[in-house]
């Protein structure tokens, strides 16, 4: 038989770089969600209501109120704003990761396992929940009114650390997410106490963490580092300390992503499929 | 070149009677029993070659496949795949290998075929050239030119499974893993997929390795057979050693079944 595809292609040397790949497994993603038009516009809204919901709550409270231990609305309103951006962001990239325990039940993984990338970074690909976009649009209207109100005397070095805030949350919150993936690989259900440090802290993370006393504190200083992306920047922000090093220490949260990492790494390396 | 040395794997299955009771025990004690996959199973496969492998289900054939694409890691023994241990050096073993798995897909549900193709492309770094020549191929041996545009939620099975192979293929693998591709298809896309399966290997020399329960595959496919049960090889050797007389081949392999006892 003649063959017409005998000679052999060249073989691509480059490889396509992580970040375009993830793009890539955006675009999909948002092209998959486009095709549920309705359900994607409703999920949006949901999501919008679900954390205006809990803003009417802390409105509430301060009409009775006016201060928690020493906290005006305004201030609450920033934290809360910050704190719900970061839980969208890490929400919306790392949903695969949230969702992992029916890619391990159904054995998606394996499609994973048989591809030449990184896990991690075709587990973050395999889902991005653009819908997250309606809590962020409601975190983004708090900060709009908060921020002139806060009474912060708002220069670089403050901007700059609401920013810092940002990004270490969102780290600190994957990485937490992460934890709870890995965690299928021993029980292939998801773990539901894990949300404890995920939906709850983003609920009990709407007041900065002092509020619920010295232990919480220091579990949120030294164990799940909540409170290095939220209450000691905060202050500085506030103004209620003026430690340089606070800027910094949201950056400090993404070292998170280390033990999440190698938890992750240890759970891989158990993983024992499913079905045939 | 495939090469499987004393391979052994087990897993731990926890058990418990019925009942809801008995639910209840088995969150705090619970039996477990071990089962064994795979005991000491040995092969060797050449360049090129097509071997059908069969077993009843929960023989290992699954097992098989899965260590051989490097997703599980063997309990003992010693697997090479063109020099490669597949669980040890995952990425840059699964480069060279394809994979179908005919009960799961690898396309993405919503979206046309094409766009799981383009991803594809992507993640195995594929130049544009070379990616436009597999693609002119499969499209054409396969007839996937009316499917690429549809998403793949509204294809139906055999033209799936045609997607999925097309998708395995891309990155031109020199070894192709068929995990029960027929399962489930009408006669006429059994029979496409057969006849594309044939000449991949004819045109390409790609070495094949299906499990399948149909044995209409293993006829028109290889003409080597390992049988597995019970974690065991039981045989390895061709159809002609197997078959008597003029019976056919689902009762040649119903009465090795019975033979073996599996």
């Amino acid at each position: 038989m003649k063959n017409p595809f005998s000679e052999k292609p060249i073989r691509s040397t480059k490889k396509t770089s992580a970040l375009k790949l993830w793009m890539r497994y955006v675009g999909i993603n948002v092209r998959c969600a486009m095709q549920y038009k309705m359900s994607f516009f409703m999920m949006v809204l949901g999501q919008f209501f679900v954390s205006f919901s809990v803003f009417l709550g802390i409105y509430f409270m301060f009409q009775r109120f006016h201060s928690v231990k020493g906290y005006s609305y305004n201030e609450v309103l920033l934290c809360y704003a910050t704190i719900l951006m970061e839980f969208s962001l890490a929400e919306m990239t790392a949903r695969g990761f949230d969702s992992f325990s029916s890619m391990v039940r159904t054995g998606s993984f394996d499609q994973v396992l048989v591809r030449p990338r990184n896990e991690v970074l075709q587990v973050l690909g395999s889902k991005f929940e653009l819908t997250r976009i309606g809590r962020m649009l409601q975190a983004l209207l708090m900060f709009v009114y908060a921020i002139p109100r806060c009474g912060v005397d708002w220069n670089f070095a403050k901007a700059v650390t609401l920013l810092f805030m940002l990004i270490g949350g969102t780290a600190l919150f994957s990485g937490i997410f992460m934890i709870y993936a890995a965690f299928c690989f021993f029980t292939l259900e998801g773990l539901e106490f894990m949300n404890v440090f995920t939906d709850g802290a983003k609920e009990h993370g709407k007041y900065p963490i002092d509020v619920y006393g010295k232990k919480m504190l220091l579990f949120g200083t030294f164990f799940v580092p909540y409170a290095l992306v939220q209450y000691y920047p905060l202050c500085y922000v506030i103004g209620k300390s003026d430690n340089p090093l606070y800027i910094f220490l949201p950056l400090l949260a993404i070292l998170f992503l280390i033990p999440s990492y190698l938890f992750w790494r240890f759970g891989v390396r158990r993983y024992c499929s499913s079905g045939s | 070149m495939i090469t499987m040395e004393n391979v052994s794997k087990s897993y731990k299955v926890a058990k418990r009677n019925a009942g809801f009771g008995e639910a209840v025990k088995s969150l705090f004690h619970r039996e477990y029993e071990t089962i064994h996959a795979l005991k000491n199973v040995s092969f060797t496969i050449g360049d090129g070659e097509m071997v059908g492998y069969i077993g009843p289900n929960g023989a290992g054939k699954s097992s098989t496949i899965k260590i051989l694409s490097g997703i599980l890691t063997p309990d003992g023994g010693t697997v090479l795949v063109d020099g490669r241990v597949p669980y040890k050096d995952r990425i840059r073993h699964v480069k060279e290998i394809g994979v179908v798995f005919g009960q799961r897909s690898q396309l993405w549900w919503d979206i046309p075929v094409i766009d799981s193709f383009e991803l594809l492309k992507d993640i195995y770094s594929i130049s544009p050239q070379s990616y436009k020549q597999n693609l002119e191929e499969l499209t054409d041996l396969l007839d996937l030119k009316e499917l690429l545009r549809s998403p793949t939620r509204q294809l139906s099975l055999g033209q799936r499974m045609r997607c999925e192979l097309a998708a395995s293929l891309l990155h031109d693998p020199k070894i192709l893993f068929l995990d029960e591709p027929t399962i489930g298809l009408d006669a006429v896309s059994k029979l496409a997929v057969r006849e594309f399966i044939r000449k991949r290997n004819k045109l390409h020399g790609t070495t094949v390795l299906l499990t399948t329960h149909d044995m209409q595959d293993i006829e028109a496919l290889s003409d080597r057979i390992i049988l597995i049960g019970k974690g065991e090889i039981l045989m390895d050797g061709t159809l002609d050693d197997i078959k008597k007389g003029n019976e056919t081949i689902d009762e040649t392999v119903a009465e090795l079944y019975r033979s073996f006892d599996v």
